[in-house]
């Protein structure tokens, strides 16, 4: 027995008795099933697997303090108002707010952060990592890093147009049919139906073969396979604020179809749609992820992170990770978007599971 | 009963209709190619000849409506026309794909059928606790991946560093049920913790959506054990949207098949689907897409049906 297995069963028994006597009950269980466990990890793998717990559990420690100072770095920084709404964010909200926060800002000033341009080869192929690249070269001997930094500009990007796009769209349709109802309403409806009817990466391939991999295709493709969600989201939404007594009102006023759109519906309806703009932002960057990584997406020299995992898919049966980093990117944001839009669908519905 | 059947006919016949529509849309989808197909296969250089000779060999001079209608009977026979790289017919090289790609979808649904909801009643009973909490991060992330990231990370720790399972599933004809198993656990594990994040996370909700109805707090009150408010109050409306849930996600692993088959090099129809999209062999795409969307629409149609042939409500009519 080692002394640092002797360290963390102790400190983990030592937080636990903590935990009890503040009678902290969650923290308890939490502490307590995690020695539990660690008693069958320790018998199966041995120290390297306790070393792997101690490894993760210091991450997300890590995790939660970021997250815990940048909630009060951003309760202090907004107006009252939103603070008082921050204030009710649990820490993934916060983990995820930092995260996007964080690939904002390597996205718009990317060409300052990175060392390298994206498509500037300084060293050979597959060089292991060194003082002057972080995470060392790709498979044409190009700044991994300097690309990962370029690519939360281009396939963020990409995908963030493409959403906008399919909620132009989406939300236009389904607000003008929620207005005008009769054949309009009719018609936009069972396209979208047949739209969603087939699978969205099938439907993207068999566009992309037609029309060929151009960005334009991409954007357009995307937002027309995804705009369907929103329009039957908006449609939804504004379908119960266009039966008011104000739009009616408003009706009787004469005022346009425009001007009801504009004034009346989109101000009640903008929450839930916000909380859609997120996860339809979820959907749209891993399809698009997910055609780069066959190949028919973002095309090289373009830093991708789809398809910088394609290109460094070999070294994976060497055993190194470099191929996961681009990868990883993409789970974190997803991650990150989804956390923040879990507690704004919370906190919209006002619902409180009992 | 009447009412029943009404109900489920009404829907399979929406279903079909919808099948012909998706149909017409991924025939005339290629209609609208720059040029045509003739054009498209030979490239820009092409004489005016060989163009002429190309598109009387396809009978590109018919009217596309009859060239529709021409596929479609083809299709429904099985006949989905010859491949444009190679000449070979289109279903022979289908068919062993598309049963390699049930056979993995088929695992994958094995595991993670049972295991997902068992799990998602798990969670739902003990709601709000940190189980379920750290159930709820651990799903989320799960479903925010994209499969091809879990599926290298599988690749590096369970073929690369631990070398437990091979990490390219290759297929030959001479091998056992259980080799057959083993070379092909790494994709479906992968697509199990896909697809088993969002059963989990659907079963969950559906649960605790019904657990806070009246009628189970009526026999809550009423003084029933617990197991039997679950058993027989709960259970007999829960089958509706667990098998809803079932089916959407069967839809789910049918599609999310075509990238994790590309990381694992697994011979089947996505590979198929993707390799042809890239060198633009039309009459393949427009097959896998076929095969591939009618799936989707059948599976989609399967939870319609199950939930109305599962509703007490419709099955027991005052």
């Amino acid at each position: 027995m080692s002394m640092f297995v002797i360290g963390y069963y102790a400190a983990l028994i030592t937080a636990s008795c903590i935990a009890a006597y503040f009678q902290n009950r969650k923290a308890f269980m939490l502490l307590f099933s995690l020695t539990l466990v660690s008693f069958v990890l320790g018998i199966v793998g041995g120290v390297p697997a306790l070393r792997g717990v101690t490894v993760f559990a210091g991450i997300l420690a890590l995790a939660a303090g970021t997250s815990y100072a940048f909630r009060e770095f951003l309760i202090q920084v907004c107006s009252p108002a939103i603070a008082k709404e921050l204030r009710t964010a649990p820490l993934t909200a916060a983990f995820g707010m930092f995260v996007i926060f964080t690939y904002a800002i390597a996205g718009i000033f990317a060409p300052w952060i990175a060392p390298f341009g994206q498509s500037e080869v300084i060293a050979s192929a597959f060089e292991p990592p060194n003082e002057d690249m972080l995470l060392g070269a790709d498979q044409l001997g190009r700044d991994m890093f300097s690309r990962i930094v370029y690519g939360a500009r281009n396939s963020v990007g990409l995908a963030l147009v493409a959403t906008v796009l399919a909620f132009v769209i989406g939300a236009l349709a389904g607000l003008y049919s929620a207005v005008k109802g009769g054949w309009m309403d009719q018609l936009s409806g069972r396209v979208a139906d047949v739209i969603m009817s087939v699978p969205s990466l099938i439907f993207a391939l068999l566009i992309l073969s037609i029309f060929g991999t151009k960005l334009w295709v991409i954007v357009l493709v995307v937002a027309i396979i995804y705009s369907p969600r929103v329009f039957r989201l908006t449609r939804a939404v504004a379908g119960n604020v266009v039966v008011m007594d104000y739009v009616e009102a408003a009706r009787l006023r004469g005022e346009g179809d425009w001007h009801l759109i504009r004034k009346e519906i989109l101000p009640n309806s903008t929450a839930p749609l916000i909380a859609e703009f997120g996860l339809e932002f979820c959907f749209v960057f891993l399809l698009i992820a997910g055609l780069s990584f066959l190949g028919l997406g973002i095309q090289p020299p373009t830093a991708d992170w789809g398809s910088m995992v394609r290109e460094n898919a070999t070294l994976i049966s060497f055993g190194d990770i470099t191929p996961l980093i681009p990868a990883a990117a993409i789970a974190l944001l997803t991650v990150a978007v989804n956390f923040v839009v879990d507690w704004m669908l919370f906190r919209s519905s006002g619902l409180k599971e009992q | 009963m009447k009412d029943i059947l009404g109900l489920v006919a009404k829907r399979l016949g929406l279903g079909l209709v919808t099948l012909l529509v998706v149909s017409v849309l991924i025939f005339f989808a290629v209609e609208l190619l720059p040029g045509d197909i003739a054009q498209a296969v030979l490239g820009q250089m092409a004489t005016e000849e060989t163009l002429a000779k190309l598109r009387e060999e396809m009978g590109l001079e018919r009217p596309a409506v009859v060239r529709y209608l021409d596929w479609l009977a083809g299709a429904v026979t099985g006949d989905f026309g010859t491949s444009l790289i190679d000449g070979e017919a289109v279903t022979a090289k289908i068919t062993d794909r598309f049963i390699n790609t049930l056979f993995l979808a088929a695992y994958s649904a094995a595991i993670a059928v049972p295991f997902a909801i068992t799990l998602g009643i798990i969670v739902a009973l003990l709601r709000n606790s940190i189980f379920d909490r750290v159930a709820n991060v651990v799903t989320l992330t799960s479903i925010s991946s994209p499969e091809f990231f879990l599926g290298y990370i599988l690749i590096l720790y369970l073929a690369v560093k631990w070398s437990m399972f091979p990490a390219i599933a290759s297929l030959s004809s001479g091998m056992t049920f259980l080799e057959l198993l083993e070379r092909t656990f790494l994709p479906a594990l992968t697509l199990v913790l896909v697809v088993t994040a969002h059963m989990m996370r659907m079963t969950r909700a559906a649960i605790i959506n019904l657990l806070a109805s009246p009628y189970i707090e009526m026999a809550r009150l009423k003084g029933a054990p617990p197991w039997k408010v679950i058993v027989r109050h709960a259970l007999p409306n829960a089958w509706a949207p667990i098998i809803n849930v079932v089916a959407l996600n069967l839809a789910y692993l049918v599609t999310g098949v075509v990238l994790v088959e590309v990381v694992f090099v697994y011979p089947g129809i996505g590979q198929l689907l993707v390799d042809a999209v890239a060198k633009r062999d039309f009459p393949i795409v427009q097959a896998c897409c076929l095969i591939f969307a009618a799936t989707f629409i059948l599976l989609n149609l399967a939870a319609d049906v199950g939930a109305i042939l599962t509703n007490p409500r419709l099955r027991h009519p005052k």
